[in-house]
């Protein structure tokens, strides 16, 4: 390594960030030279909402006549009235500090998928969450999304999966190797002691990949966003959100990405407590569309949470744990301007134990549907990603044709 | 010396010191700090944490000018009990030096091991900062509630954990009221399943425990009437019979009558079954020893937890007595909090830096007292390293390297790893430029990131 190029004081920010670069690929040898094997141009972003957002709460069902019966002051008002929800058609409405996601509703360029859950019972975040990232009924140790990237071209040297954030999310654990990125926060070493301590990692066998990887990420993050700010906003959603469209437009980035954005368990004062996560989830979702471009066209977002919750209000006008709720898509390769939904109703009977929205959809539909469709997966990879369930069929009409 | 010397303090402690020799004895040096602990350091009180914030509202609103406040509600509740309201508020400061306390304890401790397993509770019975009008109630149960029965009954410790004004302000019991209560008002106010749920399910017998619904719900009506008096005196934990749902109920399967002394029953009826057992077995030896801990290991933990009812002392022991617990290569992952305590105490770090600490649990992304969701920071490696992740590790290694200072660099390396550093790091610490590069290799060597 003695001749790994050195960075001295004189430099430019942007003269180091490319010598950060070159010295990830004298480190690594030739994984530049993948970055030239492009994968499918479709682009395909996962939103994780940890916490169980309240699904009848984003998109209310204000035509349901029980709706305002059984939620009491968690029911906005109608479409047209002060504060009201904004219309998707007469029998749905968006939560009103959605306008941007509502705006994308209106151009078909977003649906919802209401009464929606995952095959497991759980009421518990945390098995919850674990489940649905695994893509089935029990703890996998490995996420539906990595085992889906294995079938794409290439995936593993190219990279072509993404976790925005310090660490990867189950989601994207599993054979394949992916990318991780969060803007950095403190002082950096020079590339040459990023060397000298690459070279260190080598010899542990775990840690040795994940360091080169580390590296080679950084340096195709430089030189795609620049030499990193300190900004104090930088780690929030819609930036993590707008970095991540930026990597995901790059001819040699990335196609898959996941982020994830927390603060939905809203137990107590939903309606403030909400409010925080509605507005970086919208803001975000623009964020994404912007960087994105032209390549927005060609992408997929699916925002998925663990559960829904209860259908009323819990004693200090929150909700707790329920079952089913609303996944959204949004992109413009969505079949959009659609509230696609086998509604259950909000009676005694059509509530699941009489207690939470019942589900009429499997959220492992929706996403085998994006497997196969956007991602053009063959049915072999679209099972592995989702084990033993031949009984789900992939759900129609999500793209567009 | 043997390897247990330079194993115990690494895998039992936070790291030597710089300056510190490995103990002579380490099974003894292990089981003073357990049967003979120092006196216990000064810590902060829920009344004090609670009436700091309610001083922060009421002066926060005053200078706001906010039309509808409690300020001047709260303002004459704290008068009548006697508390001087000063000019500016005296949250930011109480929240820098409780911190600044945790950290310099961590970086100074006489009892390492006795203070990782503070750390261990606190993680099991997480509370955030994250999760609202928290302030600094998390440092108040650390004090309060965990280390008194550190080496005590775990019963005792999920009591003195529940009823405390952190846990019941976090998991919204102090919201919490019988539907058919008095405080009801006919049925405008009602159960919140909050901290029943996770009582059930993170702090005692865990999904595996096999209860319903059902349970959950019965154990939240149990559960109402255990409130917080945030607002006006005592400032502290309250027993509110008007909002205990009345009525006995049902806990897998066993009666609680209603009334005051229910919650404690359930809690104890709880803490001793044996699923509870399993689940802190488990998780004590995943902590200690691996993320798949050896099943027999598991097995001599939970046997000890059921023979003594729940005796943590005891299990404390046993944990140490275990051969699979000295078995080196050292192949725990250090999660963010253990690396850099680890890194500042090698490092010479003083109590006087201890700023140093904490910026590098929020630069590694285990800031303290903010864990994201009730069950806590989580304890596999898969977790903690991912590429990012490391990298992030190397700059905090190469930034806390140049802002505390390097000097006694075979000193450094002494504390840090000894004997168990590699031929590998050696030679590159002597290949580098400066002083500051040779502890940032050290710091961010392969094996300094296991314990």
């Amino acid at each position: 390594m003695s001749n790994a190029p050195r960075a001295h004081a004189s430099f430019s920010l942007g003269r180091r960030g490319l010598l950060l670069g070159l010295g990830t690929a004298m480190v690594l040898g030739g994984t530049r030279a993948a970055f030239a094997r492009l994968p499918g141009e479709r682009r395909f972003v996962v939103i994780l909402q940890r916490g169980a957002m309240d699904g009848l709460y984003a998109v209310q069902p204000y035509a349901d006549p029980e709706l305002r019966e059984i939620r009491a002051s968690l029911a906005l008002p109608e479409p047209g009235q002060e504060g009201g929800l904004l219309d998707l058609g007469g029998r749905f409405g968006l939560h009103p500090a959605f306008a941007t996601l509502h705006a994308m509703y209106a151009a078909n360029e977003a649906l919802l998928v209401h009464a929606v859950a995952g095959p497991y019972r759980s009421r518990s975040h945390f098995d919850a969450q674990d489940m649905l990232e695994a893509g089935a009924d029990q703890r996998l140790s490995s996420g539906w999304l990595n085992r889906a990237l294995g079938a794409l071209p290439n995936p593993a040297q190219a990279r072509t999966g993404l976790a925005v954030g310090t660490n990867v999310p189950l989601l994207m654990q599993g054979p394949t190797p992916v990318g991780a990125w969060f803007p950095p926060g403190v002082e950096q070493p020079s590339p040459d002691l990023y060397a000298r301590l690459a070279a260190l990692q080598a010899g542990d066998p775990a840690l040795g990949t994940l360091f080169a990887e580390g590296l080679r990420a950084r340096g195709f993050a430089t030189s795609t966003l620049g030499q990193p700010t300190r900004e104090p906003g930088r780690g929030r959603f819609p930036q993590l959100a707008a970095a991540a469209g930026k990597l995901l437009a790059e001819a040699g980035g990335p196609r898959v990405a996941v982020l994830e954005l927390g603060g939905w368990d809203t137990h107590v004062a939903q309606a403030n407590a909400i409010l925080g996560p509605v507005r970086a989830l919208d803001e975000g979702l623009g964020a994404l569309k912007t960087a994105l471009g032209p390549q927005w066209s060609r992408t997929v977002v699916l925002v998925i949470t663990e559960f829904g919750r209860t259908a009323r209000a819990n004693g200090n006008a929150g909700t707790d744990h329920g079952t089913a709720g609303v996944a959204i898509l949004a992109g413009g390769a969505v079949a959009g301007g659609q509230v696609k939904t086998d509604w259950p109703g909000l009676t005694a009977d059509g509530l699941l134990d009489n207690r939470d929205l019942r589900p009429t959809a499997d959220l492992r539909s929706v996403a085998k549907a994006l497997l196969a469709g956007h991602l053009d997966l063959p049915g072999r990879a679209v099972a592995q990603a989702f084990p033993n369930s031949e009984s789900v069929r992939p759900m129609a009409g999500l793209l567009r044709g | 010396m043997s390897t247990r010397s330079q194993i115990a303090p690494i895998r039992f402690g936070l790291g030597l010191r710089l300056g510190e020799a490995p103990p002579e004895d380490p099974q003894a040096w292990l089981q003073r700090q357990i049967l003979q602990p120092a006196d216990p350091p000064p810590g902060l009180t829920a009344t004090e944490a609670l009436i700091t914030q309610n001083i922060n509202v009421v002066l926060r609103d005053e200078a706001s000018g906010v039309a509808r406040t409690r300020a001047p509600e709260l303002r004459a509740a704290l008068e009548r009990h006697g508390v001087a309201i000063p000019d500016t508020s005296p949250l930011p400061a109480l929240v820098r030096r409780e911190t600044l306390r945790w950290a310099a304890r961590r970086l100074s401790s006489p009892d390492p091991f006795r203070d990782r397993l503070v750390d261990f509770w606190a993680n099991h019975f997480t509370t955030s900062r994250r999760g609202g009008a928290m302030a600094t109630l998390p440092a108040a149960l650390e004090h309060e509630a965990i280390r008194p029965h550190v080496t005590g009954r775990f019963a005792d410790m999920l009591v003195a954990v529940t009823r405390h004004p952190a846990m019941l302000i976090y998991l919204n019991n102090n919201a919490s009221v019988g539907p058919n209560s008095a405080a009801s008002r006919n049925g405008r106010r009602g159960l919140n399943e909050n901290l029943a749920r996770e009582v059930l399910e993170l702090h005692t017998l865990s999904p595996a425990g096999g209860y319903t619904q059902g349970d959950v719900q019965e154990f939240a009506k149990i559960l109402t009437g255990w409130r917080v008096a945030g607002d006006r005196a005592p400032y502290d934990f309250l027993w509110q019979p008007q909002a205990h749902e009345p009525g006995p109920k049902h806990l897998l399967g066993r009666r609680f009558e209603e009334g005051e002394g229910s919650q404690e029953a359930a809690l104890r009826f709880l803490a001793a079954q044996p699923a509870t057992w399993r689940f802190l077995a488990a998780k004590l030896a995943r902590h200690f020893v691996a993320d798949d801990p050896p099943p027999e290991a598991v097995r001599a933990l939970e046997t000890v937890l059921r023979d003594t009812d729940g005796d943590l002392a005891a299990v404390s022991l046993a944990l140490v007595s275990l051969p699979q617990a000295w078995d080196p290569p050292l192949r725990k992952f250090r999660a963010p909090q253990d690396y850099v305590v680890a890194a500042c105490r090698a490092l010479g770090v003083t109590e006087q830096r201890a700023d140093l600490v904490i910026g590098g649990l929020i630069a590694l992304n285990q800031p303290l007292w903010i864990a994201p969701q009730p069950n806590g920071w989580p304890d596999r490696m898969t977790a903690w390293a991912a590429p990012e992740a490391l990298m992030r590790r190397v700059d905090w290694a190469y930034t806390v390297a140049g802002r505390a200072g390097v000097s006694d660099l075979p000193g450094i390396t002494a504390a840090a790893l000894g004997p168990l550093a590699r031929a590998e790091t050696v030679g590159a610490m002597r290949g580098a430029g400066s002083m500051r590069d040779a502890a940032t290799l050290l710091i961010g060597s392969p094996e300094f990131m296991y314990r």
